[in-house]
């Protein structure tokens, strides 16, 4: 009896232990690159961080003002028809949904008492001004690499604004995610607390590119697959993975289910305007990021990206087909019916998108080639059917049709788009719909 | 100054390229045959053929056009399908307030043309972009029989 | 100087003639040799024959102009094949609507209103031209007869065009009593005529009011506060000044307009806008509240508007059954979205717009301007769908606010304005929600007691304040269809308890008042037969013996439908039997529900005794239309609420049957000598009862709520 107990007990440490080591040997997210890591003063090539050459003379608030665009904070600090930067947006986690806060500069509600030292410990470390812990939805894993001088920068920015009373919505975790201190924890082991070092023999395109990817616009945080611990598994780094209810593709080199046969050109449109010929439109998550991030960088930058995201390395998907389907039929006779999809699809759908998923009226519109309707699993179709695609100029839009048509009626639409111009069509359910429905209900 | 080849007539017109082509065909060159509904391509008041196929102009950035040929409810008359859609139409007295109509009878005639003998799939898969708030559907549907010669 | 004679006679007679109640024949002179016969406002004849018809009410797909110009044809003996229409001029004294005492096109009623007054004014013509003829050939009038435009004086065979007698003919004082034809008579009446108005809508030729075009115009686009009530604070138009091609940004109280070179420019413009709004104590407004408000008002006693036997007591003594129904805010959604064209200078206002209420359009604006009536000029146009938001002066008011801004070299340019589809779907008058209460008792089979409570917003109340006083708050439309219920009940209570929605403005849609009480009524008749263990059907027809109309409607609506008829599971049919619009209609819709809870139509019947169909095609056609119009409503139309503001856009918000989601529909009219009854909305009323009913019968829920609740009915099946 006893020493059964004992050996559970033993057998219980040395998982923990295992466990322990495992995520503490974990690598981080420039571990691939391999290579000697220098201080900032030491890399020779120039400066990887701060803003691009034909910034550096603006003001600081201004030099913030990118940083900050880059950092893409405004819109995870916004709520859906919200005043800009006061905070309300919900994270809808497994356990609980979370709202980001006010970062205005009013005294009250948002950051308008925060000294640089306590701004700092909020982008470094996940630290709040009272002291006490912030989730890892604030993405602090990644702001920690950026540079003392930047964060302050971002923050005259945001102290440049007008103060807005906003009080914080509540959070609605369940315990023990509600206990903030249990994110010490979670920060000694996740949170490095390093600033951005550059590799002293990658090219400072590289570098500046690595700086942006990792320290600003945390490209991991929706690409990259997370562990146990809710904290990014960087062996898997940017394989893709459902974060939020989209799905964040593969977007190493691999050939097949990454962006390894994208040319340099697309991935630069892609990034800059949201599209890029042959390969879809950038919606949800990936089309904010656009819009109030990548689409605002000088083109060096963007192209410091593209530098940077064809080195990392190439994982497969084993989830995701390795060939997009070409241009499907004319006629809707050619090519599958499923009754009620391919009713809603004549009717609301083909006008734009075209019985070919050549849209007749934009490129924009056009299906095919986008990774969306080749996901046998459909879950970024069913979320654009659901939300639609509003892009700021206005031009380029897709209603969101969530609110007419029923959860199997989506189901059964998103099937017939994945079969029609996708590889595989998607086996969808009225339920998976209604749970993704949840999860980016805001 | 830009040029659009409409209904077989070169038309000279100016406006910035993001125009949608609805709006040049009823604001600036003053063809308001073809109708504004939505403005989101949900509705298919504003169809239009570019090169036969119909498209809904409410979207169509007029610099999209380039030297295509776009055949609008003025013009639809002048081609074969187009001529029989107008008369079954007034045989079978489809029209009720009529603003639809323009893109319905530009629907047809595209299917009509690709389509000779449509079944109901095919009527169902051309006209189902084009809303009708009167509630001619029924008659809709047997007139584009009724022009196709296998007679509602 | 003929000219202001003219007018000056034209109105002391008319005033005279409007006194006498026969507002119709008056005489108006006609000045030169040359010019028309005009004996009526509705007729003018020309010397080379063409005949002239005048228009009182407007066409918004409802075949009126048809229908009206067949009315005239028919008693004048004009070649119809040869007349040509007019949309009449803004005059309450020529063309009101009899029962409005306005200029207004609504409530299916202009068949019925201008049945007598048209055919009197074309017989009057007629009986003056017979005359005519008759004193140039020196004989007997009554040997005289009328045909395509010709007088025919078959005795000596000679013959004449109406357009060689007009100077005659205009001499003559119009005979106030002339004699009408026998209907057995009728050339014109009852046949299935082409409509005059469809082929220009087959080839972009018809102009409506969206399609004006002037030199020199301007053309807005407009955003109005998105909370009901509230106010722009501020706008910043840094970006908008930048757009090339806007000319001015438009600040009103309520809204914000950007006008510039084309529609496109205008929405960019607006778009590039930042408006701040100070939106208000609207703010807070919901549905959820609304409805709250709603239910606890219909606990209030209202006023009564029927009372027969005595139904407290009746109830007292049987099992009292209950139900309530309720129906949602509606958007109209025409397909032309509102607009307005119109020209402003310093003394004139001219509008192009197609509107139910042209003088109202002219009256309002009249006395925004403070302008004289005679300096604001109507020009009407074809409706692209009226439904009941084109009797509102609304966007002509906005229209003329923001022209009142044009300055500079601006001022006095014409312009367009045009709302977005979102703004038409934000900014409509809504169908009020309505909730009605019913309570009953059944004996012998029987319905015993029936106590009708009908709770919602008062739309007389402000769209005809004379009237709802004059009625003393019982508002008639409110009541319309309940009041008169059809079914022979020894003991009945009807009432109106009025209960405005905060905020949401509501106005007539479609249907109009019969929307809720047929809707209502008939639910509960299905749901008294289930509990009576009869046959909907046969239920309804023991109760229709006052009624024979209707009950012969109900019978074959039956027959051709099937009903009885096995059906496969999930699948049910439904009937609703309603008199409104003094039309005798019963309709079967048969419908499936699937595991989800879907609905799909199946077959629609209708059959329809609307007294004499002066265009039996169109009664056809509206009817069709009309069930697809409230078929929409029900499977899926709803406006909500949410802080103040409209949650709906446009059409991939606001739901719409599309032609693959409609089956046949099968209209079935009964010959009758009656006068005609109105028609247009009455399918409105009939689609969604009757769709309900059917999914009763094929899932055994009784829904008492629109739209259809999905997820009420997925996985059931009827008993
Ligand atoms: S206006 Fe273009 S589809 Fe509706
Ligand atoms: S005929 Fe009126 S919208 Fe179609």
């Amino acid at each position: 009896m006893r020493r059964t107990l004992l050996t559970i007990v033993a057998i219980l440490v040395v998982i923990a232990g295992a466990v322990a080591l495992w995520f503490l040997s974990a690598p981080g997210p420039l571990s691939f690159a391999g290579g000697n890591k220098v201080a900032l003063a030491s890399y020779k090539d120039g400066k990887p961080t701060g803003v691009p050459a034909e910034l550096q003379q603006a003001s600081i608030e201004k030099r913030g003002e990118y940083l900050a665009q880059a950092a893409d904070c405004m819109v995870c600090h916004t709520a859906p028809g919200g005043k800009e930067y006061t905070g309300g947006f919900a994270f809808k986690l497994p356990f609980g949904t979370l709202y980001s806060t006010n970062i205005t500069p009013d005294k009250e509600t948002g950051i308008g008492n925060y000294s640089d030292a306590e701004f700092l410990a909020a982008m470094h470390r996940g630290v709040r001004r009272d002291g006490a812990r912030l989730y890892p939805a604030m993405p602090y894993n990644s702001y920690t690499y950026v540079t003392d001088e930047d964060a302050l920068a971002i923050k005259a920015y945001l102290f440049s604004l007008p103060p807005v009373k906003a009080p914080a919505r509540t959070n609605t975790l369940a315990f023990p995610f509600n206990q903030r201190w249990g994110m010490a924890f979670w920060s000694a082991f996740f949170n490095e607390d390093v600033r951005f070092q550059p590799v002293a023999d990658k090219s400072a395109d590289w570098n500046r590119g690595a700086y942006l990817a990792e320290a600003l616009a945390h490209c991991g945080d929706c690409h990259t697959p997370r562990n146990l611990a809710f904290a990014l598994d960087n062996r898997k780094k940017f394989a893709g993975t459902v974060s939020a209810g989209w799905y964040a593709y593969n977007i190493t080199t691999d050939k097949g289910a990454g962006i390894g046969a994208w040319t340099d050109e697309a991935l630069l449109s892609y990034l800059s305007t949201g599209h890029a010929p042959g390969h879809g439109t950038a919606s949800g998550p990936m089309g904010e990021a656009v819009d109030h991030s990548f689409s605002k960088l000088a083109a060096s930058d963007v192209r410091a990206l593209v530098a940077y995201l064809r080195s990392v390395p190439a994982k497969p998907s084993s989830d995701l087909p390795s060939t997009l389907a070409g241009v499907a039929a004319t006629s809707h006779r050619q090519g599958p019916d499923n009754g009620r999809g391919k009713q809603i699809f004549a009717g609301a759908c083909a006008s734009c998108h075209d019985w070919s998923g050549v849209s007749a009226i934009t490129p924009t519109a056009t299906l095919t080639g986008a990774r969306a309707v080749n996901d046998p699993g459909g879950t970024n179709v069913v979320q654009v059917i659901l939300t639609g695609m509003q892009r700021p100029n206005g031009l380029v839009s897709m209603p969101s049709f969530g609110s007419i048509y029923s959860d199997a009626d989506v189901a059964a639409l998103a099937n017939y788009v994945t079969a029609r111009f996708g590889s595989k069509g998607s086996t969808l359910t009225a339920k998976d719909v209604a749970k993704l429905r949840q999860q980016t209900a805001q | 100054m830009a040029t659009l080849k409409i209904n077989g007539e070169t038309k000279n017109f100016e406006a910035t390229p993001d125009t949608p082509l609805l709006w040049v065909l009823r604001d600036v060159i003053g063809m308001t045959g073809t109708k504004f509904g939505c403005g989101i391509a949900q509705c298919g008041a504003c169809t239009v053929h570019v090169d036969g196929k119909p498209v809904r102009s409410c979207l169509l950035p007029v610099s999209a056009v380039g030297d295509r040929s776009v055949t609008t409810i003025e013009g639809i008359g002048a081609t074969p399908a187009g001529a029989a859609v107008q008369k079954a139409w007034l045989e079978l007295e489809v029209i009720q307030c009529g603003y639809c109509q323009s893109g319905q009878i530009m629907s047809a005639a595209a299917l009509l043309a690709t389509t000779p003998n449509p079944d109901d799939s095919d009527i169902n898969a051309a006209m189902a972009g084009n809303i009708c708030r009167c509630g001619t559907y029924v008659r809709i549907r047997d007139a584009i029989k009724r022009a196709a010669g296998n007679a509602a | 100087m003929q000219l202001d004679d003219l007018t000056i006679s034209r109105r002391n007679l008319l005033q005279g003639a409007a006194a006498s109640g026969v507002l119709l024949a008056f005489h108006m002179p006609v000045r030169a040799a040359t010019g028309p016969f005009a004996p009526n406002a509705f007729i003018r004849i020309a010397a080379d024959n063409t005949t002239t018809l005048v228009m009182p009410q407007v066409e918004m797909g409802q075949g009126t102009y048809t229908s009206i110009s067949m009315i005239l044809a028919e008693e004048l003996d004009a070649d119809f094949a040869k007349v040509a229409l007019e949309h009449a001029p803004p005059d309450d004294k020529l063309y009101a609507n009899p029962p409005f005492g306005l200029q207004a096109t609504g409530n299916s009623n202009s068949i019925r209103a201008f049945w007598t007054p048209l055919r009197t004014a074309g017989a009057a013509a007629r009986a003056m031209l017979l005359q005519a003829a008759a004193s140039q050939w020196k004989v007997d009038p009554a040997t005289c007869s009328a045909a395509n435009s010709m007088v025919t004086h078959a005795a000596s065979g000679r013959t004449i065009a109406f357009g060689a007698l007009i100077n005659d003919a205009a001499r003559l004082t119009p005979p106030e009593k002339p004699a009408l034809k026998d209907p057995k008579n009728f050339t014109l009446i009852g046949k299935p005529l082409k409509r005059l108005d469809t082929p220009e809508k087959t080839n972009g030729k018809a102009v409506y009011g969206i399609d004006v075009l002037l030199p020199g115009m301007k053309f807005a686009a407009v955003a109005q506060c998105p909370v009901f009530g509230g106010k722009v604070a501020k706008v910043d138009d840094t970006a908008t000044k930048k757009i090339a091609g806007v000319y001015k940004i438009v600040q009103l109280d309520d809204a914000v307009a950007v006008v510039a070179d084309t529609t496109w420019t205008a929405k960019k413009g607006l778009a590039a806008l930042d408006i701040t709004w100070n939106e208000g104590a609207n703010a807070k407004i919901s549905s959820a509240e609304i409805w709250a408000d709603l239910r606890a008002a219909s606990q209030k006693d209202g006023l009564v508007a029927k009372h027969e036997g005595d139904a407290a007591k009746a109830l007292a003594q049987g099992e009292r059954i209950e139900a309530a129904y309720e129906l949602p805010f509606l958007a109209h959604a025409p397909m032309e979205p509102l607009n307005c064209v119109l020209q402003l200078t310093k003394d004139k206002c001219e509008i192009w717009i197609g509107t139910q209420v042209m003088t109202r359009v002219q009256g309002t604006v009249a006395q925004l301007l403070n302008f004289p009536l005679d300096k604001v000029v109507v020009h009407n146009h074809l409706l692209g769908g009226g439904f009941g938001r084109r009797l509102e002066p609304d966007m002509a008011l906005l229209s003329v606010r923001i022209a009142q801004k044009l300055d500079g070299e601006l001022e006095g340019s014409p312009l367009k304005v045009i709302w977005s589809r979102e703004e038409d779907i934000q900014h409509d008058v809504y169908r009020p929600v309505y909730r009605d209460t019913i309570a009953a008792t059944l004996r012998d089979g029987k319905i015993d007691a029936w106590n009708y409570r009908v709770t919602g917003s008062s739309v007389l109340a402000r769209w005809l304040p004379p009237v709802f006083e004059a009625l003393k708050g019982v508002d008639f439309d409110a009541v319309d269809s309940a009041a008169d219920m059809p079914y022979d009940i020894p003991n009945k209570h009807v009432e109106f308890t009025r209960a405005e929605p905060p905020a949401v403005p509501t106005g007539f849609w479609r249907g109009v008042g019969p929307n809720n009480n047929v809707f209502a009524t008939e639910c509960f008749i299905d749901e008294l037969a289930k509990k009576a263990g009869k046959d909907p059907v046969a239920f309804r027809v023991s109760m229709l013996d006052k009624e024979p109309r209707l009950k012969a409607a109900v019978q074959m609506a039956a027959e051709k439908s099937g009903w009885g008829q096995a059906l496969p599971a999930r699948v049910g049919r439904g009937i609703c039997a309603q008199v409104s619009f003094a039309s005798f209609i019963a309709t079967v819709v048969e419908a499936e529900v699937d595991e989800h809870g879907e609905v799909r139509l199946r077959r629609i019947t209708s059959a329809v005794d609307t007294g004499i169909a002066v265009n039996p095609d169109t009664v056809i056609a509206q009817l069709q239309g009309g069930l697809i119009f409230g078929l929409t409503a029900a499977l899926w139309g709803e406006i909500t609420i949410e802080r103040g503001r409209v949650q709906q856009s446009n059409f991939h918000d606001y739901r719409m049957l599309r032609i693959d989601e409609v089956p046949r529909i099968d209209v079935h009219v009964i010959k009758s000598g009656e006068a005609p009854g109105g028609i247009g909305e009455t399918g409105a009323n009939a689609g969604p009862p009757a769709l309900r009913n059917a999914i009763y019968a094929a899932t055994g829920v009784a829904l008492r709520r629109l739209p259809i609740d999905r997820a009420a009915l997925a996985g059931k099946r009827s008993a």
